[in-house]
């Protein structure tokens, strides 16, 4: 049964209350198991805080994410490049640029804010080695950058900078890969960071993978291979 | 008097619960890809939330390293949906999942 303020969108009725039964209780349930939780358990927060000088970063958040959970986040940067791979292959026609209503107010704004966000993104990523911030941080800026671009259409990109695009993908994973392979070589382990480099080798992951997350997202948002002509 | 943080993962949960209604409940595509995405920002809401463990304590930046990765990887994966809900829409005309039986 359709209701009026919901086009087509036809509600299942049958069942409908025994889903909001499930999910009163869902809720219920999983409040009541926040409200006694125990204030003192064994937590990884220690062992993390107080390695975290070892990492030669001050934010533990930073040394946890690319140094001791570093696979984790390497398969993570992965998993973007696999979601756009995913995307492109479904979608080989681009239908995306958009251009919004031609107004100066648009374009002069996003004329002003796009560098603006750059130098935001590029601070984020410099910040995360000692306060909250980072890779992925910065690359949301960045990719928050590329939505706006891509919206306010105010510069087509030529050819040659749609040709920058696969590389600015892999980057990122690249980088990582390349990191996690070289520490293996003075005879250390997978992505066990020499506590001397670290510092370095973070900034060099994060760095590259800002890019591919920036242009990951932005890439997300148009749905397709970005082509010209067909905006 | 809740702590803050417990009141932050109440309001995740209830997050996840208008999600998993909206993801279960409603048959067309598109809510239920914002239904999921709501239920993950929920998950993430009550995970950071929980980092906090009394005022005593610094938050567990393990939970918060592990959302910052989930962020990005539930940006992924509701941009992949929604290309699939695109490709159905596009090919099919569907845009909802029909009742088995139609009464």
């Amino acid at each position: 049964m359709a209701k009026p303020d919901r086009g087509d969108d036809v509600t299942l009725n049958r069942g409908r209350g025994l889903v909001l039964g499930l999910t009163v209780a869902l809720v219920g349930g999983l409040s009541a198991a926040l409200l006694t939780l125990p204030a003192n358990t064994p937590r990884l927060a220690e062992t993390a805080l107080s390695r975290t000088p070892e990492s030669e970063v001050l934010n533990p958040v930073t040394a946890v994410l690319l140094n001791f959970r570093g696979y984790d986040t390497l398969l993570e940067v992965a998993v973007l490049l696999l979601a756009i791979i995913a995307i492109w292959s479904m979608a080989r026609q681009a239908r995306v640029w958009i251009k919004l209503p031609d107004t100066p107010v648009l374009a002069t704004f996003v004329r002003l804010v796009l560098p603006l966000m750059v130098i935001v993104g590029g601070y984020l990523l410099w910040l995360g080695a000692d306060l909250p911030g980072g890779a992925f941080q910065g690359g949301a800026v960045l990719g928050g950058l590329g939505v706006l671009w891509v919206a306010a259409a105010v510069w087509l990109p030529p050819a040659w900078f749609r040709r920058l695009l696969r590389p600015a993908l892999v980057i990122g994973l690249l980088a990582f890969l390349l990191v996690a392979v070289a520490v293996m070589f003075p005879g250390g382990l997978l992505l066990a960071y020499p506590p001397e480099q670290a510092k370095n080798l973070i900034l060099l992951v994060e760095s590259a993978a800002v890019i591919s997350i920036g242009v990951t997202l932005t890439l997300l948002f148009i749905g397709g291979i970005p082509t010209r002509g067909d905006a | 008097m809740l702590p803050s943080a417990t009141l932050y993962a109440i309001a995740g949960v209830a997050l996840f619960g208008l999600g998993f209604y909206a993801l279960v409940a409603y048959p067309h595509l598109l809510r239920k890809i914002m239904g999921m995405n709501i239920m993950g920002t929920g998950v993430f809401m009550s995970f950071v939330a929980i980092a906090y463990r009394g005022p005593e304590q610094t938050a567990d930046p393990v939970p918060h390293a592990l959302v910052i990765t989930g962020i990005v990887v539930a940006v992924c994966a509701t941009g992949l949906a929604l290309a699939l809900a695109t490709q159905i829409s596009t090919r099919t005309g569907i845009t909802q999942l029909t009742p088995d039986e139609e009464k």
